[in-house]
């Protein structure tokens, strides 16, 4: 176990050397000169001068690189220049709003998807089967954004029940929150489904039977408890899944959170913000990664095994 | 003694597969038919319908869907600056499709041909190609992609580029598994012992085996490219007002959601359906090419 630990957290270090490496590639190696593009097309070149020299952009490539990924542990991102102050603080401002998101949505997802997945489960390819997957598939396939708005005109717009922007109350978790779940239900239903199937091939639900006991008994008390161990796990690995897609969700909705904020940022050119926000969102993404394959390691000792 | 062995190799040859007429897929041809006819909008329609993006018609603006305008119906209602909704969503569905075909053409390109290499080669080229392809994972994929767009700015060819850069992955991945279990197969070892060189294997061999995996994934792309394009146009990042795609028309639709909503809607729709059919297209598929390959 040790040995498989050390090496998945090793390789979890060499991810986010990639990640910041990514970043770094993006913002710098772009066409264009960073300082102009921020100052806008009324600045002196004296101006720019002063901004690059301030911003270290006219030392070489490599130094620039060695300088970033010095200031990214240190967790320096710089300043942001439109709202003032470090950046890392405004996207940390921002984090718990989105955590509130994505923590409703898996939420959500679970309420719909487990006895979706659970029905499913009890006749496989029967007509309950067929109209689940049906419809999982089409809300996999729609447009999430578009979604969200047509759930504004429809309870904001037209029935009036359900506020369209903004954050505060719990009545304004829904709509964003049911949106952004929307396409994941139909993986989850799928994961809960085979699972279930999966555990009913095992021997204990024979020897369950053969004691007389209940169908339900069986599914609810023995089957499910074990089918839904991997299930968890996954959702785990969603949730990084959620914070990514919340970006868009957040526009629509006009919710406070980090994608609100790095989208705004982006259209601003405020770079700060920008590297500091998707320096975040990876690291939460791989350390997520990192701890539902640890737990997968525990759960399942033939992973452990293979990996060694 | 030699037409004795090669007897037997015939007799004992393992992978002999009756070639059996394959029978009509309704499913997948009814599927393909709004897919179709999309692609036919999008490549005829502009020139049958006339769109000036930058006309604008404040007399005529936000009417609803099948009002009259002179001669002219507006089926589907007219936008805030006086533009016939059905119209722009014809020129829409060119700048989506075509974004859409370039990508998967580029990115599932470059995608394929690093697919081919890492699975062919193997050693240190197998591990380069594949750990740039694990650190590119360890982003969710629409970061990436707001990262690359917001930096580059909105036009279609940055689209384009973005889209490829975070699509690759898929298609090399899906192309190594299939060339792994290639090319240690009986048919390639004996075109190497005829002494064809790596590129004849890797063209006339290993590549036709990889093209059925291939299509499953390509149709699963491109309904994930067109709403990955709808997404980056509708956050501003993806294509400029004069080539608005359906994603664009949505996000610009959206001040106007409570007194004109089919400037949003209708585009959505549009997208909607084209989006779900190329969904259960890729699922019949896969499910037809391999009932294993679900994930």
């Amino acid at each position: 176990m040790a040995s498989y630990l050390i090496r998945r957290f090793f390789y979890s270090l060499f991810v986010i050397w990639g990640a910041i490496t990514i970043i770094f590639a993006v913002l710098r190696i772009i066409p264009g000169d960073p300082a102009a593009v921020m100052l806008g097309s009324n600045a002196t070149p004296e101006q720019i001068h002063s901004l690059n020299e301030s911003l270290g952009l006219n030392k070489p490539l490599f130094v620039q690189y060695g300088q970033f990924i010095v200031d990214v542990l240190r967790l320096d991102f710089g300043e942001s220049f439109r709202l003032g102050g470090p950046a890392l603080t405004h996207v940390l401002e921002r984090l718990p709003f989105t955590i509130t998101l994505a923590f409703t949505a898996i939420l959500f997802a679970i309420i719909i998807s487990f006895p979706l997945g659970i029905q499913a489960a009890r006749k496989p390819n029967g007509a309950a089967d067929r109209i689940i997957s049906f419809v999982s598939l089409f809300g996999q396939s729609l447009p999430t954004f578009w979604v969200g708005i047509v759930l504004i005109l429809i309870f904001s717009r037209v029935l009036g029940i359900l506020p369209s922007a903004g954050a505060g109350s719990v009545a304004h978790l829904i709509m964003p929150a049911f949106t952004l779940c929307l396409p994941f239900i139909g993986m989850i239903v799928r994961l809960v489904r085979s699972g279930i199937l999966e555990e009913l091939r095992q021997g204990y639900v024979q020897t369950a039977r053969s004691k007389g006991l209940k169908q339900n008994f069986i599914l609810y008390i023995h089957v499910l408890r074990n089918a839904l161990i991997p299930v968890v796990t996954v959702l785990g690995l969603l949730l990084g899944e959620f914070i990514g897609s919340a970006i868009i969700i957040e526009v629509v909705f006009s919710w406070p959170g980090i994608g609100r904020l790095l989208i705004n940022s982006i259209l601003y050119r405020d770079y700060a913000v920008v590297q500091a926000a998707i320096a975040l969102i990876a690291g939460i993404y791989i350390i997520l990664n990192l701890i539902v394959d640890i737990l997968y390691g525990y759960i399942d000792p033939r992973i452990r095994v293979e990996e060694s | 003694m030699a037409e004795l062995n090669l007897n037997n190799t015939l007799e004992n040859e393992p992978e002999f597969i009756p070639v059996v007429k394959k029978k009509i897929n309704w499913k997948i041809l009814v599927l393909s038919m709004p897919v179709v006819f999309f692609v036919f909008i999008a490549i005829f329609g502009p020139m049958l319908i006339e769109y000036n993006p930058v006309n604008t018609d404040t007399a005529n603006r936000l009417l609803p869907p099948g009002s009259q305008i002179g001669q002219h119906t507006a089926w589907l209602g007219t936008d805030q600056i006086g533009q016939d909704v059905l119209a722009q969503i014809i020129h829409g569905a060119r700048i989506s499709l075509s974004v859409a075909a370039a990508t998967v053409l580029i990115g599932g390109g470059i995608g394929v041909i690093l697919g081919l290499l890492s699975g062919y080669f193997g050693g240190w080229v197998d591990t380069v190609i594949m750990r740039i392809a694990d650190i590119q994972l360890s982003f969710p994929t629409i970061l990436l992609a707001i990262l690359i767009a917001g930096v580059l700015g909105p036009s279609v060819t940055n689209v384009i580029i973005t889209l490829s850069i975070t699509r690759w992955v898929t298609f090399a991945r899906v192309v190594r598994g299939a060339t792994i279990s290639a090319k240690n197969k009986d048919f390639v070892d004996s075109a190497r012992v005829i002494g064809a060189s790596h590129f004849r294997i890797l063209t006339k061999y290993i590549l036709p085996v990889c093209l059925s995996p291939l299509l499953v994934v390509v149709t699963v792309q491109i309904g994930l490219v067109i709403i990955s394009e709808a997404s980056l146009s509708f956050l501003g990042l993806g294509t400029p007002p004069d080539n608005a795609s359906w994603g664009l028309l949505i996000s610009l639709g959206r001040d106007y959601i409570s007194t004109a909503w089919w400037i949003s809607v209708m585009p959505g729709i549009a997208l909607a359906i084209l989006v779900v059919c190329v969904g259960f297209l890729g699922d019949t598929l896969r499910d037809e090419s391999d009932p294993y390959l679900n994930n």
